[in-house]
Parts: C-alpha cells; sequence; structure tokens
C-alpha cells in the first residue's frame, strides 16, 4: 500500500489538473460574463441614428423583448454576423435594437447603406459612457432582453449559426419570441 | 535537431498569432488624462495598477492601450473626483465587469480554496513531515549504541 502512495498522490493530481483543463476547454477565455443577467437594463436614454432630435430611453423599449446588438462601423468582426442578424430580423421574430459603439453617424449610417441595414432601430453611443453600466468592452456583443426589460443572456462576439441554434433559441423559447 | 526544433517552436507562435480575436475595438481618443495634484496622480495610479484590463487580460487597466482601458481609466477619475472611496470605485467596476477586473480576488466562498488551499497544503506537508521524524525517532536511537560498544 505504502509503495503506491505517491502514484495515487499522482493520479489525483493529474485527476485534478486534467479536469481543469477539460472545464475550460471550448470556452471563450477573452470573454467575461456579464453580472446583468438577470437584472433590469441600466437606465439609457439615446440618440437614434440617423433621426436627430429623437432618443429612446430603456423604459421604451420595455413591453417585447428585443435583441440589443452592439456594433460598430470599425468592427471587423460585426461584418461576420450580419447575415445572422438580418436574417433574424427580417423573420420578424424578435426586435432588433441595434447599439451603435463609439462610432461616428455618419461612418455609421455609410456602413448600414452598403452592407444593408440589419436593425428595427439604432441607439447610438457615440462617447461610450452607457457602454460602461452596460459591461460593453469591444463590439460585437449581443444581448437578449425580455418584455419585463431583464437582461437574459448576454454573448461576446459574432453570433454564428451555433450560437444562435445551441444558445439564442433556449432563451428565445423563455422569454416568448415565437419559434421558426 | 536544433533546427527541427526551432521549426516547431515557430509553428506554434503562428499558431497563437493566427487565432483572430472575437471582439473588436474603436478608434479611441488617446489625450492623456490631466491631474490636479500630485497626490490625486499617486492615487490613481495606485488604484489602476490594482484593476485588471478587461480586454486585454494580462495587463493592469494603468498599463493598457487598449480604447475600453482608456473609457474606464477616465471614468475612474471621474469616479475619484466625485468623491468616491477605492473601494466604491471598485465595487462600481465589479457590478459591471464582475471579479474579473480585481487582481486581487475577494475572499468569498468562491474563492475561500484560493485563499486558503495553500495554507491546507502546508499543513498536510506539516502532518506527513513530523509522522515520518517520529515514527524514525522511535526505531532508531536505541539501536546505535549497542553496536558501538560491540566495536570496541
Amino acid at each position: 500500500m505504502k509503495r503506491w502512495l505517491p502514484l495515487v498522490v499522482f493520479l489525483a493530481l493529474a485527476a485534478l489538473l486534467l479536469a481543469g483543463v477539460l472545464m475550460n476547454s471550448g470556452k471563450d477565455t477573452s470573454a467575461i460574463a456579464s453580472p446583468l443577467i438577470g437584472k433590469p437594463v441600466p437606465a439609457f436614454t439615446l440618440p437614434v441614428l440617423g433621426e436627430p432630435g429623437r432618443s429612446i430611453s430603456h423604459e421604451q423599449l420595455r413591453g417585447k423583448p428585443y435583441l440589443l446588438n452592439v456594433w460598430g462601423s470599425w468592427c471587423v468582426n460585426c461584418r461576420d454576423e450580419h447575415p445572422q442578424i438580418l436574417a433574424l430580423q427580417k423573420s420578424g421574430r424578435i426586435h432588433v435594437v441595434g447599439y451603435n459603439y463609439k462610432d461616428s453617424p455618419e461612418e455609421a449610417q455609410r456602413w448600414l447603406q452598403s452592407f444593408g441595414n440589419p436593425y428595427d432601430v439604432v441607439i447610438a453611443d457615440e462617447e461610450g459612457r452607457v457602454a460602461l453600466d452596460f459591461g460593453i468592452y469591444g463590439a460585437p456583443e449581443s444581448y437578449l432582453v425580455d418584455a419585463q426589460g431583464l437582461i437574459r443572456w448576454k454573448h461576446v462576439g459574432p453570433i454564428t449559426d451555433e450560437v444562435l441554434k445551441n444558445e439564442m433559441e433556449p432563451v428565445f423559447a423563455q422569454i416568448g419570441v415565437p419559434a421558426r | 535537431m536544433r533546427r527541427w526544433l526551432l521549426a516547431l517552436c515557430l509553428c506554434f507562435a503562428t499558431l497563437a498569432i493566427a487565432a483572430p480575436p472575437p471582439v473588436s475595438q474603436p478608434l479611441g481618443d488617446a489625450r492623456p488624462l490631466v491631474f490636479r495634484d500630485h497626490a490625486e496622480e499617486a492615487r490613481f495610479r495606485a488604484l489602476t495598477e490594482q484593476l485588471r484590463c478587461v480586454m486585454c487580460q494580462n495587463q493592469s487597466l494603468a498599463d493598457s492601450n487598449a480604447l475600453i482601458a482608456q473609457d474606464l481609466r477616465r471614468e475612474v477619475l471621474g469616479l475619484m473626483r466625485a468623491g468616491k472611496s477605492d473601494e466604491q470605485i471598485k465595487q462600481f467596476l465589479v457590478e459591471r465587469y464582475t471579479d474579473f477586473v480585481l487582481y486581487q480576488p475577494r475572499v468569498a466562498p468562491t474563492t475561500w480554496l484560493l485563499w486558503f488551499g495553500p495554507l491546507l497544503l502546508l499543513a498536510a506537508g506539516a502532518f506527513v513531515v513530523t509522522s515520518i521524524v517520529r515514527k524514525h525517532g522511535r526505531g532508531a536511537p536505541p539501536t546505535a549504541p549497542e553496536n558501538e560498544s560491540q566495536e570496541w
């Protein structure tokens, strides 16, 4: 028994380290989980892109679930998810709100014109101050907000078909977004 | 042999570089912050050294050139001027970006193993060492003098 003790200790340690590796594999380590899941969206009032004088607040968006998608014309990865967002908006299943993050209004509008506008409405946060309240630190980032105004899901990085199918659809079912 | 090793290293290096970051960063405002006095600057530096940049992982908020770090530095300075304590400012960031932003993790049930695990290991090691020393201490001394006297 005594002779095997070092081996047993070694195997236990190896098992512990393997569990650590397995738990973290396949995860994007640069993505920070949002502390806001299950909490109300931060209070904001932001101007609507392309409609001078009009602004939208978190209160006005309450009442139906929506996808809040953070993007900018400077954001290369935002083009990767553009087809998915566009398809989702076209399907009319959920209200899609664009969050134009640290962008110039002219550049943003040019981007929408050249690639197609995948948003029902776009709010603009030029300074990036409200973004801090959301815990945004880059783009693309996406939030699903339910009809009560609670954040139910957050994703850092582009929305791929896999993300849509494996992560968003289950949340859709919970927050009352009609099935495909 | 050495050449092969080098080639292998380079292969791994390109693998590491090739993975593109999933998140982009905007262009930002690179104006340096202006401090009121030396004390404010010292406090700001000390505080931002303890905060971790959310974008760049292994840099502090003080070191990072990421745009979000610039924004957060401005915010931290703004909160300092609004009369918030260091603890309140940390709390502000934790509420938005989780405990990730703290270089020194808080002592909480989820971090007990992290904080007290080393002590536990030390105690286990001490136990093993004392038990070994005791066992040898009991067996060895009586035999030694007998042999010595027989030799002479």
